[in-house]
């Protein structure tokens, strides 16, 4: 089967990615942000299919999916819109944001350079057709206690959630 | 270069792979046609049919007038949407508004590239398909809700804010059902699941069983806690409070009209036909004909392979039935000469239908069809039967029923199949 991975693809999902991130923090209206931020995940979904990982694409679109589901509510009962629009942005920290970027730029640039020994010299074998089988062996076999630390911290919140809402347990 | 077109068409025609996996664009374009315009023909189908069964039910007729026993209704009707003045609220936000029923529509009739709807029709065969179908589907609640919100208005929101806390919430109980059928595809030699769709139908049948009479009561436990999830995700009655009617006029939808109104139509009835179509694959043994181990010498084969053109013949002859039946009027000529002309073409698809070279290759369609057809009546019947729920009711079903049954149902299949492992298989 003839890959369908071309730099084509790439440049457009990025390029997609892109746009929608800076339209999350550009847009006035926090609706509009978050329907910016599905889009940028959607595309972020693609290009791990791009990179023959189907089971990390597939669990990012349902997060995702029902994740932002939840921020579009948070966003409609809790911000007042017509407010919001003419707000000014509050929080600009041009000179820390600024450092930051500078940075991550920085960084990027010299990974870029001069970053050949990090990266593996040979692609690796693809393993798509097994994609799902093996990352269920790596999570519950070789990282089985990251997993369930994981899940208990999921677990506190959970608990921490039902404490905080209900008056008397 | 036009003797290697028809040979890159070719090429497909021996493998046993679906054109996705196989890699050829030209079958794949052509089934992807096929299946849009299968699924149009089938949400037609099921808006004439909900109409006269329904009314049936309630001893009512339903559409007589626009044609024979009312059969063109759905061509006038769509005729009329596409023709009717179409509104946007002046305050309405424009853009969210008017992307909203594309994303539905689009989320709805994505989720088919991977239904099987036999070993090698279907458009793709992906690594990741049950997830694949869940997520896609689960997009559509944002098309929902963006539909509610944009319209600016109190009904649609309210309507929209309902569709999404239940959509959130039997996703849950929906997800457990649909693991501990996944969990059963693992129980072979070697120990490893699937989650592709057409893995998921080919475990069941290696396994000689379909996935609802496993494990008895569990097969069947999990199959009734996605039977009811899924109605509650398509928001059909009785679960149907996203645009109830009598409280909120038409819920989510009710600023748009004409085409768009058409669109939200449209993705309902897809995603329905979607739903189903998981609920086939996992527990229904998929385009497995019944009783394939059973009965299973070739005679029985060749008895089975009869069903597709005798069911075509029956319909045909319903309908020379009731051209008989017809008022012998000058004015009802047309309606009789149509209904027969229908009844024969009937009649030919199912005589064509016996012809054992096509029964063979197209009676995994048959099958799958008929048994998504139970599921898309059943809707029917439950929309006739029961009365809605209240919402409070809803969310104590789906949060203190269904999802302890599909936990304890995940915990009691994990440990009976491990126990079989175990005890018979050491």
């Amino acid at each position: 089967m003839a890959p369908v991975a071309t730099p084509f693809f790439f440049y457009l999902l990025s390029g997609i990615m892109l746009i929608g991130g800076i339209l999350v923090i550009t847009r006035k209206n926090p609706v509009h942000s978050a329907l910016a931020l599905i889009v940028t995940l959607l595309a972020q979904a693609s290009i791990y299919l791009m990179l023959y990982a189907p089971f990390v694409a597939g669990v990012q679109i349902i997060l995702y999916a029902g994740g932002i589901m939840v921020l579009f509510l948070f966003v409609i009962m809790l911000v007042s819109i017509d407010r919001s629009v003419k707000e000014r942005q509050f929080n600009s920290q041009w000179i820390v944001g600024m450092i930051a970027a500078t940075a991550l730029g920085g960084l990027f640039i010299a990974v870029f350079m001069k970053g050949k020994n990090i990266f593996p010299e040979h692609a690796l074998p693809v393993i798509e057709n097994d994609n799902t089988q093996k990352v269920a062996t790596m999570l519950y076999g070789q990282y089985m206690f990251a997993f369930e630390i994981a899940s208990l911290l999921l677990l506190v919140a959970i608990i921490g959630a039902v404490v905080m809402a209900k008056k008397r347990i | 270069m036009i003797g290697q077109i028809v040979r890159y068409i070719q090429s497909y025609l021996h493998s046993d792979l679906t054109p996705g996996a196989a890699g050829n664009m030209f079958w794949a374009l052509v089934y992807i046609m096929l299946v849009f315009v299968g699924l149009s023909v089938a949400v037609i189908a099921m808006n004439w049919l909900e109409r006269k069964i329904l009314a049936h039910m309630q001893v009512r007729l339903g559409p007589m007038r626009v044609g024979p026993h009312g059969l063109l209704q759905p061509i006038a009707d769509a005729i009329k949407l596409l023709l009717k003045e179409d509104i946007m609220p002046a305050e309405a936000d424009g853009l969210i508004f008017w992307v909203a029923p594309f994303v539905v529509v689009l989320a709805a009739f994505t989720v088919f590239v991977v239904v099987p709807f036999g070993p090698t029709h279907a458009i793709t065969d992906m690594n990741i398909g049950i997830l694949f179908m869940l997520g896609v589907s689960s997009l559509s609640v944002l098309g929902i809700v963006m539909a509610g919100w944009a319209s600016n208005s109190h009904y649609p929101l309210i309507g929209a804010l309902r569709s999404s806390a239940q959509m959130v919430s039997y996703e849950v109980a929906m997800g457990l059902a649909v693991v501990s059928a996944i969990l059963m595809t693992s129980l072979n030699a070697d120990g490893t699941g699937t989650l592709s769709m057409i893995g998921i139908v080919q475990a069941q049948q290696a396994q000689h069983e379909w996935f609802i009479f496993k494990f008895f009561p569990l097969g069947l436990l999990a199959f009734f806690i996605f039977a009811v999830a899924m109605v509650a995700e398509t928001n059909r009655a009785p679960f149907d409070l996203a645009e109830a009617e009598s409280e909120l006029t038409a819920g989510f939808h009710t600023e748009y009209s004409g085409f768009r109104w058409s669109l939200f139509f449209l993705a309902e009835y897809s995603a329905m036909i979607a739903v189903s179509s998981i609920a086939v694959t996992l527990w229904l043994g998929g385009w497995l004909r019944p009783f394939p181990n059973l009965l299973s010498n070739s005679t029985w084969d060749r008895v089975f392979s009869l069903f597709p053109g005798i069911t075509f013949l029956f319909f045909a002859a319903i309908c020379f039935y009731n051209t008989a039946r017809m008022p012998k009027h000058p004015l009802f000529r047309i309606q009789t000469v149509g209904l027969a002309g229908f009844g024969i073409v009937l009649g030919l698809i199912g005589l064509i239908l016996f012809i054992p070279e096509v029964s063979i290759r197209v009676q995994d369609i048959f099958w799958f069809a008929a048994k998504v057809a139970g599921f898309m009546y059943m809707y029917i019947w439950y929309r006739g039967t029961f009365p809605r729920y209240r919402f409070d009711q809803l969310m104590q079903m789906g949060w203190k029923v269904l999802l302890p049954m599909g936990l304890g149902v995940l915990v009691l299949t994990a440990s009976v199949a491990l126990l079989q492992e175990k005890l018979w298989h050491p």
